[in-house]
């Protein structure tokens, strides 16, 4: 039962990232005094992409894009079907390592430069990924997923430190500003798309299919701290909070420019170390 | 004679023939068959002990008489003092022959006073013994399978050092017998003996090719060794005459009763440990130990030597849990695991940033023995036997490389999926082992990070994050310039030995076997070692869903290699599909140059990201090494001044 829901979700996460990837576009849009596009436009754009011909620097760029698409329906499947969080979280660092290492072997310029800039993005967002997972450990006492969904108090109440910190950092994994060290969605800063540079065509349309999942993912993460006793109260306050969520980051977007590399591995460190790890101290402490 | 007996002794009769052989073109042959008959026999032998003990036919411990072989230790303890006394004023480095009998003579005055406690045996076989062995004799077979090879093509490049190659090899035989004594010794006085060999070897090792930075370099290795090697003696004198305990074993009955001078004793163990697994602030030796040709750093990093100091504090382990000892070993653990991870980021290197992952990793171990719950100590020693193949595999192709290129800086591995295709792939599962997620260390990681919150460790956890998230910096930014694909490049004509090659294949088999094996390697082999150091039947660590999550995320990243291989047999090469990388100017048909704004051809050169002003090595090394050894010193006042 549990399995066949992750299947399930594999097949719905597309769908609800294109459609929220569509309503950020188009609140951008709206928060800038603009038309915008119509919010069915990622699947237009998608299509498009499909129609174009592959036209890759190399092979092994094309493999790694796949490896960096598998492994995050991977790190859905995981979560949905109520495994272990911690391996969903490896499994999306994995994906990560891959699409690094598909701009890597570009071997061209711009490719090179965000392919080591997204490590520092990895690095920097790795730590509250597992302090994450850490926060709800302590809640439930389990990595497993349908563990954390059936404790009788969402995480939240316990885990608020891992919760601010895990906003702090979902901007880099959203690609938005004031993170979008690597790549953007917008020409506004100088790497542009940045990690994707060399990638075009067909191969250019499984990596926003990706991102679609990534997005559908996250919200995922913000809504898992608020689920108690698999009640459906839970699972509703949780994707309302996620769509809140959604929304903030698309006004984070708006209002802050991009920092530089340095900025960002501070802010990130440190609401990481102060927030989820003064967190993790006092859980400890009142457990022990 | 039995199988312990001849681990021991044959490595050195194999040393000893390799020695008398010398050198010369017309040995070459001859002596290649020694080393890899000697090295399968080894191996050979490892496999039917670790057989022989898992079918419970021979465990236990054995020899409680030994007038005749201690004799035979104390002569040995005397030869190493002359031996570092000899070295230490022939190069006017005194200081090394004074701690040489700091350590040595109060063990010997302790032997002959009648003060040791004897008449109990004085070898162990257990579990952890066999792992430990099959890690030794299998990895260390094959690197010195490999070293007959290189060492050929290394004094082929450097043509002014001196030929000393049949003292190399004998070298590394010894190192090998000395680790096999180490692991059977349950005495404490005898593995002080083995310990104090391997110390001098890696002395001697280091300093090979007899420059003056080798030199000073293994100075520093013997100086550290033999710190940490008073520490041991310290520890043998005061549980002999105070608390009347000459074996690990008899330490470890005594936890259950607690005596107040057994914390002594463990704190001065688990200092000793710490010098010989190279943490900080000893880590100086093992980033020295460079200078050397490859074998000794493959045999240092890997299978040897860091792992006895590990090896040890496993062995205490249950003692040193929830005590003040364990916190200070825990702290310097994941201290080190941190920091050590940042200056491999700034490290451009490739066996100076080995370096630095090998003491990261090691301290990683050392933190999971320190915690001394049984999953952490799962969590060790399935990070001793990864990190033992992985490292190994990785030095092994560092060194060919740099036979190859005449290179080992990481710059220079751009593209060599292109130029050493063979190599590069081989590379690739090194340092997937290393780091990457279904791969056997992130398993350990895995199970580490539980034991951790579980026995409330809050700073430990908290090194493990950020030291993870340093640690694939590091190793992404290396994977990343492998894989570069540079167009219209050409293979460069393989040279690499055929005997460096027969060292790599089978490990980096033994690293995707291991990988797929590791609920075995748990349930057979780790999980035993559990039950008879905690003496009760621990549940299994790992099991159940998780299993089968990593062995399809396994079996994933396996198949992409795999569809690679049979995509490329359907399109071959450059198609018009291929199009070129972009450059920011006009790619001048290359993908090494670009036409600049005056329309002139201009070459291209990316280089990695190494944030040396902010996490350099000089920057901060001597800070971290201050914090590391206040930590130490405050630490072992306490333990210790509170317990006399």
């Amino acid at each position: 039962m549990r399995i066949l829901l992750g299947f399930l979700m594999i097949l719905v996460a597309p769908f609800a990232g294109a459609i929220l990837s569509g309503i950020d576009r188009f609140c951008s849009a709206r928060m800038q005094r603009r038309v915008g596009p119509p919010i069915l436009q990622p699947f237009y754009d998608f299509y498009k992409f499909t129609q174009k011909k592959a036209y890759i620097v190399n092979g092994l760029q094309w493999l790694l894009v796949w490896g960096h698409f598998l492994f995050v329906v991977l790190s859905i499947w995981i979560i949905y079907s109520g495994e272990d969080f911690l391996l969903a979280i490896f499994s999306l660092t994995l994906s990560e390592m891959m699409l690094c290492l598909a701009a890597y072997s570009a071997s061209a310029p711009y490719s090179n430069m965000s392919a080591q800039r997204e490590l520092l993005q990895m690095a920097c967002t790795e730590p509250m990924l597992l302090l994450t997972a850490i926060g709800f450990y302590l809640n439930s006492h389990s990595f497993m997923v349908s563990d954390i969904v059936s404790c009788s108090t969402p995480a939240i109440l316990r885990a608020p430190g891992m919760f601010a910190g895990l906003l702090v950092i979902l901007p880099i994994e959203l690609r938005k500003s004031p993170f979008d060290v690597s790549s953007s969605h917008h020409a506004h800063q100088e790497m542009v798309k940045g990690v994707t540079t060399d990638i075009s065509g067909r191969t250019m349309a499984l990596v926003e299919l990706t991102e679609w999942f990534e997005i559908f993912l996250m919200c995922t993460f913000v809504g898992l701290f608020f689920a108690y006793d698999n009640s459906l109260t839970g699972y509703l306050i949780g994707i309302a909070v996620a769509l809140a969520v959604m929304l903030v980051m698309t006004l984070t977007d708006n209002v802050f420019p991009r920092v530089k590399w340095e900025r960002m591995l501070a802010i990130t460190w440190s609401t990481t170390f102060i927030a989820a790890g003064g967190n993790l101290l006092v859980l400890t402490l009142l457990q022990a | 004679m039995g199988i312990i007996e001849f681990l021991i002794f044959f490595p050195f009769v194999a040393a000893a023939l390799l020695y008398l052989l010398g050198n010369g073109e017309k040995i070459y042959k001859a002596r290649k068959v020694i080393v890899k008959g000697s090295s399968l026999v080894i191996m050979a032998s490892v496999i039917y002990l670790a057989v022989r003990v898992l079918a419970g036919n021979e465990s236990g411990s054995f020899l409680t008489e030994a007038n005749i072989p201690n004799y035979f230790v104390m002569g040995g303890e005397l030869l190493l003092m002359v031996l570092v006394t000899y070295y230490g004023f022939h190069y006017h480095k005194a200081y090394a022959a004074v701690l040489s009998w700091i350590g040595t003579i109060p063990v010997l005055w302790l032997d002959i006073s009648g003060y040791a406690v004897e008449g109990l045996p004085h070898f162990r076989v257990d579990n952890l013994t066999v792992i430990m062995c099959l890690v030794v004799g299998i990895v260390g077979g094959f690197i010195c399978i490999y070293a007959v090879g290189y060492i050929k093509d290394y004094h082929h490049h450097h043509r002014n050092f001196p030929e000393r190659s049949n003292w190399f090899l004998a070298m590394l035989f010894v190192f090998l017998g000395a680790m096999f004594g180490l692991l059977f010794s349950d005495n404490l006085g005898w593995m002080y003996f083995f310990w104090e060999i391997t110390s001098v070897c890696s002395f001697l090792l280091i300093g090979y090719n007899k420059l003056p930075e080798s030199i000073n370099n293994s100075f520093k290795a013997l100086w550290m060794n033999l710190l940490g090697g008073c520490g041991f003696m310290a520890a043998i004198l005061y549980a002999n005459i105070r608390l009347g305990a000459c074996n690990l074993s008899q330490l470890h009955l005594m936890g259950s009763q607690s005596s107040p001078g057994l914390m002594i004793v463990v704190t001065l163990l688990a200092f000793a440990a710490l010098t010989k697994s190279a943490q900080i602030p000893f880590n100086g030796w093992l980033l020295g130990a460079m200078v050397a040709p490859t074998p000794t750093s493959a045999l240092l990093h890997s299978a040897t030597m860091v792992k006895a100091g590990v090896y040890l504090l496993i062995r205490i382990a249950p003692l040193m849990a929830g005590t003040m000892t364990g916190v200070m070993v825990t702290l310097i653990g994941g201290f080190t695991f941190f920091a050590a991870s940042l200056m491999a980021i700034a490290t451009s290197d490739g066996k100076r940033l080995l370096a630095h992952s090998t003491v990261s990793n090691l301290g990683l171990i050392v933190a999971c023995a320190g915690v001394g719950h049984p999953e952490s100590v799962w969590a060790a020693t399935m990070l001793i036997i990864f990190h033992a193949v992985s490292k190994s595999l990785m030095f092994l192709c560092v060194g060919a490389v740099e036979n190859e290129t005449g290179s080992r800086n990481i710059e220079d591995m751009h593209g060599l999926i292109v130029k050493m295709p063979r190599m590069a792939f081989v590379m690739i599962i090194g340092i997937c082992g290393m780091y990457l997620a279904p791969f056997g260390m992130l398993v350990a990681k895995w199970a580490a990070l539980k034991s951790y919150i579980d026995s409330g460790s809050v700073w430990l956890v908290l090194f493990l994050v950020f030291g993870t998230a340093s640690t694939s910096f590091y190793w992404g930014k290396w994977l990343g310039k492998i894989m570069a694909v540079i167009h219209k490049s050409q293979a460069l004509r393989d040279t690499t030995h055929i005997g460096e090659w027969e060292a790599i294949y089978p490990l980096a088999v033994l690293v995707v076997m291991m990988c797929m094996l590791f609920p075995f390697i748990s349930s057979y082999l780790i999980q035993p070692v559990l039950n008879q150091m905690f003496d009760t039947i621990v549940p299994p660590v790992i099991g159940g869903s998780d299993i089968g999550v990593m062995l399809l995320m396994l079996s994933l990243v396996i198949s992409i290699p795999i569809a690679g291989v049979v995509v490329s047999r359907h399109r071959s090469g450059i198609t018009d599909q291929n199009t070129r990388s972009y450059m920011s100017g006009i790619n001048a048909g290359d993908d090494r140059h670009f036409l600049n704004s005056y329309g002139d051809v201009q070459p291209l050169y990316m280089s990695n990201w190494y944030m040396i002003d902010l996490i350099g090595e000089l920057r901060i090394l001597k800070p971290c090494q201050m914090i590391a050894a206040s930590i130490l010193v405050i630490f072992m006042i306490i333990i210790i001044g509170g317990a006399i």
